[in-house]
Parts: structure tokens; sequence; C-alpha cells
């Protein structure tokens, strides 16, 4: 594909792989002690995982994958609220096909969709607004996910129903933000981490200013990288040569489309129409300060949270699952009790088995060899790696 | 009851719209026994698909053995039911489908297809006009097939009980001797064959359902695979194994293949024929095409000394122009499928656990 394939050019990523080698050498690490570099965002995951991009790394780099999965890091508990929400009978609730194998604490959006619930997939919230256009006798609830990526089309939806004063569209809002859980990672003193690799949607919207916390605050340098197998490791070099320099600052490797400043015009629809949550809870996190939004009360007669009542019941995650200490990168996926066991891409106990972003399912999906290998790490190791 | 059907002479082929039923629309009445189903039966079914066996309207089609054991010593026997969504697409239809579906499913076993049923649930309110569009696809198939359509039944149920038009075909055919393709029987360096680009079916059904406002030229595959097996067996009864790569496209006939082995199979990411919008549809919605349904791709695995005879017999018929070698089977590691990847780093292609569901945030 023209525009693409000029990124997974194998000879380029030769080339880079030469360079990280030789950067890596110059660094204090070892396949003992490896550097350990932290991708945020679920889609560098997905990419990772499925361009085998580890086996091509050093073993003294190592990736931890993040809590970037903005799917995966949906708590059972409002899950069930959507649930409940779905199974209204005024109501046809609209979602990303993502959101629909997310367990809640009892049965998934496809499983309530079965027992009746008016549940349709969409690909973008202008069409859940365009379903409250043509249903006017029923109410039609958007099921808001994603970080500051879906943000920006969940409120320019809401400013449109506003203009053309649609009355039976709301959201359930539960869109979560990058930062807050980064410093919330951050603040873990379990955690060994020696960079970023930046999500490259997210910082489309917000520019690369607001990680400047991160590299002031928590002393990490960071690099905003784009999705194509080149962008990853182009990015990773520019890690390591900021390291091998003893620089820490925020890059941007992904500049095609991520500017400083950020989009203005996504910015001012959130803050229009969105407020910051005093907290917010994740899956496998537990609750962070500030790291979600919902809507302003200004715009309360599109909240499906005031329009509804909802349970707002907490549901604790599995206790074997290591979800937290995996998304810390403490805990690799296979050093989880119930990794491939109790919890599998069938039946996902945590968060990060859920969705194909997740570090679980991606090594569950592209990283075993065989079910012998869940049981024993050095083959999973030999082949990851 | 003497039917010939070997001597049957060759089926009509009447337009779709040539004879006009009074009602426009299918009612409860054309499923209730009477006059209307009759009628229905009589004029959408039974004048497309004419042939002698069909036409003796008997409760059922009845055949010679002597004609089969021309053929053949076994049977295949298979079934399928189409209830896709939009009845009518780029490059196919349902009709279509369930022609060459059956057809396939009889032929990958070796098989020469001869006998399919044609079982329909209507939705009351279906046009007719939409019914004899189907149908006349289906006898188009059929011919282009070789096969006969010779017995079928209509259901007619309430607004809402089905959607538009579900359709069931069996079919029958003939095994040729000697012939016996099965996954059990793969050996460590057999070769992995496809006779074209993959994903083209599923791709075109996403877009044709209107949701995504995206304008290409993608079409289903849609065709029927006996002529392509016909030359694959001419040059290599022995065929390991084949299998058309339907629903859950090519990564999950591999995965049968190696779990029934239990042995590995190992594909190359830069030999997998995709055509480069099915792969820039997949690039924005976060699919694989890998999993994406085809409706004319079979997969076939043989041994390797025998490979590029099987290609170029495979490319010298239509329907396998574009055939590749795209991998190999291995003796280790088992049960699971590899993509080599154009970096040459190694990944697993796992089974899916549902459907594919686009990835949007």
């Amino acid at each position: 594909m023209k525009y693409v394939d000029e990124f997974r050019d194998p000879q380029k990523v030769q080339g880079i792989l030469r360079e990280i080698q030789r950067l890596s050498a110059q660094l204090p690490v070892t396949s003992d002690r490896p550097l350990k570099i932290m991708e945020v965002c679920g889609g560098h995951t997905h990419a990772i995982f499925k361009y085998g991009i580890e086996t091509l790394l050093p073993p003294s780099i190592e990736l931890i994958h993040g809590p970037g999965c903005p799917v995966c890091i949906m708590p059972k508990g409002r899950l069930d609220d959507a649930i409940t929400l779905a199974q209204q009978p005024e109501v046809i609730f609209a979602t990303f096909g993502d959101a629909m194998r997310v367990p809640g604490a009892q049965q998934n959006l496809l499983q309530a969709k079965a027992k009746g619930a008016d549940i349709r997939m969409v690909y973008s919230p202008l069409d859940a607004l365009d379903i409250a256009r043509t249903h006017r006798d029923r109410q039609v609830v958007f099921f808001a996910i994603g970080f500051e990526t879906t943000a920006p089309s969940t409120a320019l939806t809401v400013l449109q129903a506003e203009a053309e004063e649609i009355q039976n569209f709301s959201l359930f809002c539960n869109h979560v933000l990058v930062v807050p859980a980064l410093e919330a990672l951050l603040s873990n003193p379990d955690l060994q981490l020696d960079g970023f690799i930046g999500p490259g949607h997210v910082s489309m919207a917000i520019g690369t200013e607001p990680y400047q916390v991160i590299t002031q605050q928590y002393h990490k340098p960071i690099v905003v990288s784009g999705f194509e197998p080149l962008d990853l490791l182009q990015s990773i070099g520019m890690l390591l040569q900021q390291l091998v320099e003893g620089r820490c600052e925020v890059e941007n490797q992904y500049a095609r489309f991520v500017q400083r400043q950020g989009n203005a015009v996504a910015l001012d629809a959130m803050n229009r129409v969105f407020q910051v949550r005093d907290q917010f809870e994740w899956r496998g996190l537990g609750k962070i300060p500030h790291s979600g939004l919902q809507m302003r009360p200004e715009y309360a007669a599109f909240d499906a949270e005031v329009k509804f009542t909802l349970p707002h019941r907490r549901v604790a995650d599995h206790k074997a699952c290591a979800c937290g200490e995996i998304l810390k990168g403490v805990k690799k996926p296979w050093e989880c009790k119930v990794f491939g066991t109790g919890c599998t891409p069938e039946n996902p106990l945590g968060a990060c088995m859920v969705s194909s972003e997740g570090a679980c399912a991606a090594y569950y999906k592209y990283g075993r060899v065989s079910p012998a290998a869940t049981a024993a790490p050095d083959r999973n190791l030999s082949y990851s790696r | 009851m003497d039917v010939s059907f070997a001597s049957s002479s060759s089926p009509s082929n009447v337009s779709p719209s040539r004879r006009q039923l009074r009602d426009k629309e299918i009612t409860l009445a054309h499923g209730s026994g009477g006059k209307a189903m009759r009628d229905l039966i009589q004029t959408v079914f039974v004048e497309q698909f004419s042939n002698p066996a069909l036409n003796c309207l008997e409760d059922q089609a009845r055949f010679e053995l002597s004609e089969f054991l021309d053929l053949g010593d076994r049977l295949a026997f298979t079934t399928d039911s189409y209830v896709i969504d939009p009845l009518f697409f780029p490059g196919g239809d349902i009709g279509a489908l369930a022609i060459n579906g059956t057809v396939n499913d009889l032929a990958v076993s070796g098989a020469t297809p001869l006998y399919l049923t044609c079982s329909a649930i209507l939705e009351e309110g279906l046009p007719i006009e939409v019914l004899q569009r189907v149908v006349y696809s289906m006898q188009q198939a059929a011919i282009a097939a070789g096969v006969k359509v010779v017995t079928g039944d209509t259901k007619v149920v309430p607004r809402g009980a089905v959607d538009k038009l579900f359709i069931n075909t069996t079919g029958i055919g003939i095994i040729r001797p000697q012939v016996s393709p099965s996954a059990q029987q793969l050996q460590p360096g057999d070769v992995v064959l496809v006779n074209g680009t993959l994903g083209d079916h599923g791709a075109t059904i996403l877009l044709a359902r209107g949701e995504l406002a995206l304008t290409t030229s993608i079409q289903s595959d849609c065709q029927p695979l006996n002529g392509l097996v016909d030359q694959i067996l001419a040059v290599c009864p022995q065929v390991r194994a084949m299998r058309d790569a339907t629903r859950g496209g090519l990564a999950t006939v591999l995965n049968e293949f190696a779990t029934s082995s239990q042995r590995g199979i190992r594909i190359h990411e830069t030999e997998i024929p995709v055509q480069e919008e099915v792969k820039g549809v997949c690039e924005l919605l976060g699919l694989d095409p890998l999993y994406l349904a085809n409706e004319g791709k079979l997969v076939v695995v043989v041994p390797p000394s025998q490979a590029e005879e099987v290609l170029a017999a495979m490319r010298s018929h239509p329907a396998g122009e574009h055939s590749r070698i795209i991998g190999e089977v291995i003796a280790t590691p088992t049960e699971i499928v590899l993509l080599k990847t154009a970096f040459g780093t190694e990944r697993v292609v796992d089974m899916l656990v549902g459907d594919q569901l686009p990835r949007i945030c």
C-alpha cells in the first residue's frame, strides 16, 4: 500500500536495528538487567506483536506493554452500567465493536444483545447520531470510550446534536486521559522504567507539551511514535540516543501527524463538552485522580449518567489477576498464575486479556507456541524474545 | 420412476422477469400449501431450475445408482445454510453463494459435485422480484458449476422471523477412486498453496453493508472451484489435504489442518496474496485479511516433489490464475500456525475467539 509500505521496508529496518545495537552497547544494560521501555498505547502493543518487533531487539532491551488500551482498562462496574443502559426498553445502545466482548460482572454486551438488548455496533459517534435522527421515538446512548484519540470526535458529535436540537441522543462517557495514568504508574515505587514510547494518535489531539511533566517531574524520556514498524524502531533508537547522551526530553518521532501544540479544534471541542473527573477507576490499576472525563453540567441533557439511573456498583478485579503488576511492568504475562489457564481470550479475567491490544492477549495470541509454553516460561521466552 | 439424469436435456435459462406472479410480495399465503404456493414454486423455482428430476414434482428426487458408479466409489454429502446480508453484493449474491458454497464443499473432498437441493425460508413481504433474481442467479451458478438443483422446499414466515431470505442447499457428489484428501495426512516438508487473493469476499460484504461510506472496486471472489480441483487432481491425485477457506479465512483452515495433523504450518507473509484495496480496508478497521472470509478460495497441501506441477496446473485454470505457494508443513512446533513476517520475525497465527471485531478506539 502506498504511504504505508515505506514504513515496513525490511532493509530500512535492518539499518535502524544496527543503530539500536550500537546505541544499546553504549549503555550499562545486559539481558539480566535490561533497559525497560514502556509503550503506552494499545495500538503500539498490537503492532509490536503483529510484526514481531520484540524478537528483533537485542536482549538487553525489554518492552513493557502499558495501560493504553481503553477497552481493557474499563472496570467491570462501568460495563455493568453500560449493560443496564442497553437493557432499558427505550434505549438503542451504540458502541464500537471493540467493547462488545469486554466482561462485566455477569455478562458482556454481546451476551446482553443475545438476550434482547438493542445494541448496535458503529464505527463513529456520528453513526450513533444518525440512528438518533432516524429513531426519534427511542433514546440512543453512545458508549463513549477511548483516550484523547476518540474524545474529540465524541465531543464534536455532542455539539452537532446540540446544534440540531436532537433530544434523544446521549453519551455514556468513559473517556480517559493518558498523562494522569502515566503519572499514577510513575508514582509507584515498584516501577522500573527507563523511558516511554508515547502514543501517536492521542498526541495528534493533545500535542507533545502535556508530556513535559513526565520528563521534568519524573525524569523519564519519552518519544511520541507512529504505528508502523519503522516508526516504533526509530522511536526506540531515539530513546536510546537520549539515554546515551544523558538527555531527558519529550521528542516527536511522529512529526508527520503530531504537532507540539496539538489540534486546536479537537482540544476546543473537548473543553467545551467535557470536564475532568475527580477520579476514574481503571481495571487493574484502581482509582486514578483526574484520569477521566465527564460531561459538563451545561451538557447534562446529553449525559446518560444524568438521564438514566445507573447501579454504579463497584466490582473488584479477580483476586488471582496480576494485571496491575503486568501494566506496571513488574510482572510478565506468563508470570501470572491464571495466564492461559483461568484467563484466556475466550474467558478473560483481567484487563490485559480482554482485547487483542492487551499485553496478555497479545502474548497469548502471537507469542504462545504451544499450550505447554504457558507452563514452561522458558520456552515461551525463547520464542517471544 | 425412471429418470435418467445423464441424458437429460440441458437446463433452461429463463430470465428472471419473463413470467410474473400476480402478487408483488411474498405473503403468508405463499407458504400455506394452497394454490398461491403452487404458483410460486412453479413460476419461480421449477421453471428456472427445470430438469427432469425436478419437473416431475414428486416429494423427492430419484437417481439411478449406476450413474454414480461410473464416476467413483464413494458418495460425498454436505449441507450449508446461507443467511448473508445484503442479499446482493459486488461479485455475487446469496443465490450464487448458495450454489458455489455447497459445490465447493463437495469439490474439496475430491468429489464431482452432481445434485443440489434448494430450501428457501422467505420473510413475509419479500418482493417476489428479489426472489426471482436470486433463483435466476442460482441457476446461472448451477450451470457454470455443472450441477443440477433437483429438489427443494419453501417456507414463509411472518415479518421479522427471518431477515428477508435464508437458503439452505444440500449437495451430493461422487468421490474419484484413489483420491482421499485429509488433513491428517500432512507430512513435514509438504507445500501449502492458495489459488489467489485472500479476503476479497469478507471485505466486499463489510463494505456492501454501506456503514463505512467507502468506495472501492473490491468484488467478492464467489466462484465454483470444482473445475480447479479437477486440474489439481489430474496432476496430483495424492493431494494431501484440500479445504475451501470460507468463514474464518485462511488462518482458520490452516489452524484446523495443524490441529488435526498434529503438525505445524509456517506461512510467509511476503508470499500471501492480498489485494491492495483489501489491505487498505483492513488497515482502516484494524482487521487481519488472514481471517476474512473467502467464497472462491481453497488451500491445498501437496508433497514437495509435486508442488511446482500443481502450481502450474492451478495457474492454468481461470479460478487459479493468481495461485501461490505460501508456506510449508513443519514437524515442530506442533498444532500451531506460524507467520514469517517480511522482517524475518515469526509470530503465531491463532484461531479467532469469535468474529473479528473492528478496532476503533
